[in-house]
């Protein structure tokens, strides 16, 4: 199994993470043992097998469509890094 | 007064041979002369603790009626949100986290009225089996301060076991109750999946966490049980259905149990002190009436390896929310907003956090969707029809906790798959949503616990707790000497 430092730095870029030169190739050393460690899972022949999401079966959880108090807008953006205005500011993303 | 279990606090308490404010007291008199050896906590309210102790005992004094677990001190792991309390899941991304409300099961010990002492320090997003991937501090294992407490739910543990809190919450991912509990011979609960609300947990896994008790004894164990269980809307994976109690159900006769004894469970990799504690827990279940052989579960080592594809992916989707923007930590220097979001979550996350971050996105990206995610779904199917079938024929399930006794700080920090190896015993009842409670059935050489987990069936607490109460009176307790 072998994961190169391009394709760990492709998995960051989907990740959005930022990956220093040593942390790449530490990555790149970890995830080959951990992803050869799950290649464990092809001994298993799993042809037809339906694939488990939950361990309790269990459809969608409807509610009746009533107005309920909701939280305070205020106390909501008090965690925000940078808020204003009753909203999140972020870097300019349109020119 | 630290010593008392929660339900000896609570009858104190009721029959007013004392106060919560003597007993908050007490906890927080410990808490001042153990934990700079101990540090299972992260925040410590002091004044808070106080305050809710006077609330409680002028209710009593007026003769109000008054919750279930009046007047008794806990805390919990840090990841449970609690209103205007830091709630920092031990990561610098959400370093100066408060969060707007309670959590459902905050909010139901509220509601009983315990006293809240603070929140516990864990693994960094609960990804971690010995809390030493927590930004701010290692927690220490109490019988012995060079030993790790597990994880991730380790600060629970190790507080339990230091007597500063009657009883804490945890929660469980893949062992992250059982474990620590099993390093720290404390009592841990993981439920069936969808019986406690995980409303106002930060999520990990969302189809394998579960909220759950930490305590001194099964008693303790069933009683916060009984206050946490219970359907909530609020949470969309919440099972409905009404529960009896399970403090109630502990009769301690297990006449005629039929428990299987997995010999995948047993085998190499399971030190030799573990093995000889758990064998002699058998022939004590023997002389109270049960019944056990060895069986097979034969798909259990592939439990691990399905474990980490699936809680991996689900993590790097769950924390995808974690970008500077809506709460914690927002990197300084950034170009755009793409850069804002890679810069402040290579800063604000840790390195295994990271690793699960890469290992998930891997597992779901275009091309290793169906042969590493899918495949382990699939895996897990298998996994639970082997339990259905084991429970065709046996009650419970009785095994190791843990491969071994609390190992060295620093000794498994260097090899991630050597540290997720400690999680063996306990990833399969993750991944089939089953209830298990880890209890100390011995100590090894050094005196350290090993604990003992017995796994039920869907819903099968009362049968799970009700064994380990029979256990329990048959073990001598060892306490640790901080």
């Amino acid at each position: 199994m072998k994961i190169s430092k391009e394709e760990v730095l492709h998995v960051a870029k989907l990740a959005r993470l930022k990956l220093s030169d040593s942390e790449a190739e530490a990555l790149s050393a970890d995830m080959e043992s951990i992803i050869g460690f799950a290649n464990k899972l092809n001994e298993l022949d799993t042809e037809g097998v339906v694939p488990t999401a939950h361990a309790i079966p269990m459809s969608n959880a409807f509610r009746e469509d009533v107005v309920k108090p909701s939280y305070d807008r205020d106390a909501m953006l008090a965690n925000a890094p940078s808020a204003e205005d009753g909203g999140y500011t972020v870097p300019k993303v349109v020119e | 007064m630290h010593t008392l279990t929660a339900h000896e606090i609570r009858d104190k308490i009721k029959n007013k041979e004392m106060s919560s404010k003597e007993i908050t007291k007490a906890f927080l008199d410990r808490i001042e002369k153990v934990e700079d050896k101990v540090e299972s906590y992260v925040t410590i309210l002091p004044e808070e603790a106080m305050k809710a102790a006077e609330t409680v005992d002028e209710k009593i004094a007026k003769g109000e009626s008054v919750g279930a677990l009046a007047g008794v001190p806990m805390a919990l792991k840090d990841n449970l949100c609690t209103k205007d309390i830091l709630t920092t899941c031990s990561s610098k991304m959400l370093h100066n986290f408060r969060p707007p409300y309670d959590c459902t099961v905050a909010q139901k010990l509220k509601d009983a009225d315990t006293v809240l002492l603070g929140k516990l320090n864990m693994d960094e997003f609960a990804m971690g089996s010995s809390t030493e991937n927590s930004f701010f501090k290692k927690t220490k294992n109490p019988y012995d301060i060079t030993k790790v407490p597990g994880g991730s739910s380790g600060g629970s543990a190790a507080c339990v076991a230091a007597d500063e809190a009657a009883f804490t919450l945890g929660s469980d991912t893949g062992g992250s109750i059982r474990q620590p509990a099993s390093l720290c011979g404390c009592v841990g609960l993981k439920p069936t999946y969808g019986t406690v609300s995980r409303f106002g947990l930060v999520a990990f896994a969302s189809s394998l966490d579960q909220i759950g008790p930490l305590a001194k004894d099964v008693t303790d164990c069933a009683l916060v049980y009984d206050q946490i269980v219970g359907y909530d809307a609020m949470d969309s994976t919440s099972v409905n259905r009404k529960y009896a109690s399970f403090e109630k159900a502990l009769t301690g006769d297990v006449c005629g149990l039929k428990i299987g004894v997995p010999a995948e469970y047993m085998g190499e990799g399971i030190s030799e002190p573990v093995q000889k504690a758990i064998l002699a827990a058998l022939d004590s279940f023997k002389a109270l009436g049960a019944e056990y052989e060895d069986m097979h579960l034969p798909l259990n080592e592939y439990a691990l390896p399905a474990y980490y594809m699936i809680s991996s992916a689900e993590a790097s989707s769950n924390l995808a929310r974690f970008d500077g923007v809506k709460y914690g930590f927002r990197a300084e220097k950034f170009d755009d907003l793409v850069d804002l979001y890679a810069q402040t979550r290579s800063e604000g996350f840790g390195a295994e956090v990271k690793r699960r971050i890469m290992i998930g996105t891997y597992a779901l990206s275009s091309g290793y969707y169906d042969a590493y995610y899918k495949k382990a779904q699939q895996v897990r199917t298998m996994i639970m029809q082997d339990f259905d079938k084991a429970f065709e024929k046996y009650d419970v399930l009785v095994t190791p906790a843990t491969p071994t006794t609390a190992f060295g700080i620093g000794e498994k920090t260097d090899d991630p798959l050597q540290m997720y190896m400690a999680d063996i015993c306990t990833v399969s009842v993750n991944i089939a949503g089953l209830p298990a409670v880890v209890l100390p059935c011995g100590y090894d050489a050094n005196g350290l616990p090993v604990g003992l987990q017995i796994i039920g069936k869907p819903f099968g607490e009362a049968a799970i707790l009700n064994a380990a109460y029979a256990l329990e009176k048959n073990i001598s307790k060892v306490r640790p000497t901080l």
